[in-house]
């Protein structure tokens, strides 16, 4: 729409110009109409390639000056069919005529005009690539000042040469410190660098036909009439004229100086890139055995290797080799060779140091490599593995490369690092999760509620430390009068102590449904764990079956903590020392020998307390541990309390006494006070 | 943290154990025996004078041997122990299991 609309424009002015062109010799029209619709039609083109070149911001380098190019190509097609037609017609009345010779003129003006606002647009984009804040300012000075400029020659102003010239010389030079931006050619590369070239050698070409058909236009038309519009009286359009074409001149000379650096830079920047991606690759890497490929290929396509290996250390099988167009066979060829020629921490593990080896490599005969270099991998300070470049040509490695070179498999060692300790960490956190559901497991197998009777009374207290411990208790009814009670201590921590524990609560409950002894439970018991308790491992516990009818109680001990027991006859406590070994210690039938039960009657008001080492042995801040006597002492002080409130006495006594709630060890108590 | 410290006297291994036993340390405790049965040992004296404490995985340790030195004929004392080491076997029963006795001449004499 906009290009029809600037078209039409176009059509008007021109028409409108030739016209009063040939009214001037009338005098009808004031003189400085046709400035104004120049000023307008400049003003339309002017937002139309802004618009245009502003909207394609996607734009590369290359295909902004192709834009400019082929801009230039039809403005210079079409002005030379003119001058064809011109030709074909031949020096006739006509083609003599001012206002054939005025047509002409303003068609190629407004070619031309249209030309160089395109380049105008486009070298700001360019000029404005990695642009500052003081550059930014110095070109919107020069665009809005060039605008303006469109004012001064839109009314006739009395000519006042030496303004004209001030404000000419003004923007050229502001045009020349523009032309100074060039960051954009840096970007470019080779292949790049010669199309811009090719592009830009034609587009000054273009330049100077147009200028040349004005200037011989401009001779023959001012020959023939005195009142005709004047382009280089214009500034604006002499200004943009200077201006694009210094600045297609310098893009030119400095593109041209700077092709035989463009491969190092490229290559800098591939090396840039090389560098994000092996620092990358710990993020979105699966295995070290990517960051290893990527390792040896950025090493490879940075100092244009022609060959590579990595050899990558494992602790416990033999090195693994990475290569890149070399054969293992070939590798270990040149290995063994150097380990041969006795030359001191190269590539076994032991080099600490990037090293050239070349020399070491001459004397290899058969392999076509003649240049090599070698670099360690540290992770964490140990070297595993090494990295080996070769190269067909002698001596062609250069110190830049071995920079480089180490600066990656210093990254790649480090990402290596981070990923290890990610799958760490990774571990860390199965870990503690897997002790979290063993926590709740242990938790799940103590009773919520625990059996009471009309002669009893029973609280009960557990608490495990940070890790999973195996502490159990628990009791079960098995007939009107009798109730039977467990404490136990699995030896060990973690989850494998939950399972035991576990276990030990599946063998309570089947064994003490039937009504059995107390040392026929522990005999059955220890059968039964024999064939799950790994070596090392066993189970302390007490055993009791409470029969209400004859206020008896039956017990076994399998190496548990002994049972305090108070008398509230004769005020007393004691403990009950008897024989017994923890279940599991000894794995045959002559357990039995070593277990027995224990019979005795209880009175009202006595108390019971069954409890785990966590509680004797806990420390104080001075290394004293809980104790016994301490245990006893402290039952004493609350003996005619209830059950519950005995438990919460103790294990603030507890707490008190070794000064925190975390004790390092599981700590249970269960507390039995009868009626 | 236990240091254990190896020597031998008429034909005996003597390990002595210095400072504590707990989870972590037992795994030493279980080299250091193993060590010497593997070396062909088959009179082992602990010296547990200088044994602060043990734990239940401790204990767990010799009881461990318990049967396979039984197998293969080795004996194995323990002495010196102090009264709060010597409970805590007692109450796990592993002092009807082990050779346990006072000093170090009456446990040479109970592997003679």
């Amino acid at each position: 729409m906009v290009g029809v609309i600037t078209w039409l424009a176009l059509l008007f002015t021109d028409i409108s110009i030739v016209l009063s062109s040939t009214n001037n010799i009338k005098s009808d029209i004031p003189l400085w109409i046709p400035n104004v619709i120049l000023n307008l039609f400049i003003l339309t083109l002017y937002y139309y390639y802004k618009l245009k070149v502003e909207r394609e911001d996607s734009l590369n380098f290359v295909d902004l000056l192709w834009r400019v190019f082929a801009t230039g190509l039809v403005a210079t097609v079409i002005s030379l069919a003119l001058k064809l037609v011109e030709f074909l017609i031949g020096s006739t009345k006509l083609t003599n005529h001012v206002v054939f010779v005025d047509l002409l003129y303003m068609i190629n003006l407004g070619l031309m005009i249209g030309f160089l606002i395109m380049a105008f647009m486009a070298w700001k984009r360019l000029i404005l690539y990695q642009k500052s804040k003081w550059l930014l300012r110095l070109w919107n000075f020069f665009e809005w000042g060039l605008l303006f400029s469109l004012i001064y020659n839109s009314f006739d102003f009395p000519f006042v040469e030496e303004l004209y010239v001030t404000l000419l010389t003004f923007f050229v030079i502001i045009g020349l410190i523009l032309s100074g931006n060039m960051k954009w050619v840096a970007y470019l590369n080779f292949r790049q660098k010669w199309t811009s070239l090719l592009l830009l050698l034609l587009t000054i070409f273009y330049l100077l036909y147009g200028l040349f058909t004005m200037s011989s236009l401009v001779e023959s038309l001012s020959t023939k009439t005195a009142n005709y519009t004047d382009y280089q009286f214009h500034i604006f359009i002499l200004s943009i004229i200077t201006f694009v074409t210094l600045y297609s001149i310098f893009s030119f000379l400095v593109i041209l100086f700077n092709l035989p650096t463009s491969s190092v830079f490229e290559q800098k920047l591939e090396e840039v890139v090389n560098f994000q991606r092996i620092s990358q690759s710990i993020q979105t890497e699966q295995s070290e055995e990517s960051v290893y490929n990527i390792l040896l290929e950025t090493s490879v396509s940075t100092v244009f290797a022609d060959a590579a290996w990595l050899e990558v250390k494992h602790p416990d099988q033999p090195s693994k080799l990475y290569t890149y167009k070399i054969t293992d066979k070939e590798a270990y060829e040149i290995i063994s060779h150097l380990n041969a020629q006795n030359v001191k921490g190269i590539l076994d593990q032991g080099s600490d140091k990037t090293r050239n080896l070349s020399k070491h490599l001459a004397a290899l005969r058969g392999s076509r490599f003649r240049s090599i270099l070698a670099f360690p991998i540290y992770v964490k300070g140990e070297n595993i593995g090494t990295l080996a470049l070769l190269k067909e040509l002698a001596e062609s490695f250069n110190k830049e490369m071995t920079k480089i070179v180490s600066t990656f498999a210093n990254q790649a060692g480090i990402s290596i690092e981070n990923f290890r300790l990610m799958e760490e960490a990774l571990q860390n956190e199965r870990y503690k999760e897997e002790l979290k559901i063993a926590k709740n497991v242990q938790k799940s197998l103590l009773p919520d509620v625990l059996e009471q009777d009309k002669d009893f009374e029973i609280a009960a207290f557990s608490e495990s430390a940070d890790e999973v411990g195996g502490d159990y208790y628990d009791t079960l009814r098995t007939n009107d009068n009798e109730v039977s009670l467990i404490i136990a201590d699995v030896s060990g921590k973690g989850t494998t102590a939950a399972f035991h524990m576990s276990q030990m609560k599946g063998i309570f409950h089947s064994l003490a449904q039937h009504c059995i002894q107390a040392d026929e439970f522990m005999r059955r018991a220890n059968q039964a764990l024999v064939y799950c308790l790994e070596r090392g491992s066993f189970i302390s516990a007490t055993f009791f079956i409470v029969n209400t009818l004859t206020k008896k109680i039956q017990y076994s001990r399998a190496g548990h903590c002994p049972v305090l027991y108070y008398h509230a006859a004769d005020n007393s406590t004691e403990y009950f020392k008897d024989k017994g070994i923890a279940l599991g210690m000894v794995r045959n039938k002559s357990y039995g020998s070593f277990i027995q039960a224990y019979e005795f009657e209880y009175k009202p008001n006595d108390i019971m307390v069954l409890y785990t080492d966590g509680i004797t042995e806990a420390k104080n801040d001075k290394g004293e541990e809980f104790g016994y006597e301490r245990l006893a002492e402290i039952l004493s002080e609350v003996k005619s309390l209830s059950p519950k409130e005995i438990q919460e006495h103790l294990i603030n006594k507890l707490y008190e006494f070794s000064g925190t709630k975390n004790i390092n060890d599981d700590y249970t108590t269960m507390i039995v006070k009868f009626k | 943290m236990i240091h254990i410290k190896r020597l031998q006297e008429d034909s005996a291994d003597i390990l002595a154990l210095i400072g504590e036993i707990d989870a972590s340390s037992s795994i030493e405790l279980d080299l250091a025996i193993a060590k010497s049965v593997g070396e062909g040992a088959t009179k082992i004296l602990i010296d547990c004078s200088s044994l602060e404490y043990i734990s239940s995985a401790g204990l767990g340790v010799f009881m461990s041997y318990i049967e396979e030195f039984k197998d293969k004929n080795i004996k194995m004392v323990l002495y010196g122990m102090n009264d709060k080491v010597a409970n805590t076997f007692e109450i796990l029963g592993l002092n009807e299991l082990l050779d346990i006795t006072k000093d170090k001449a009456q446990a040479k004499r109970m592997i003679q």
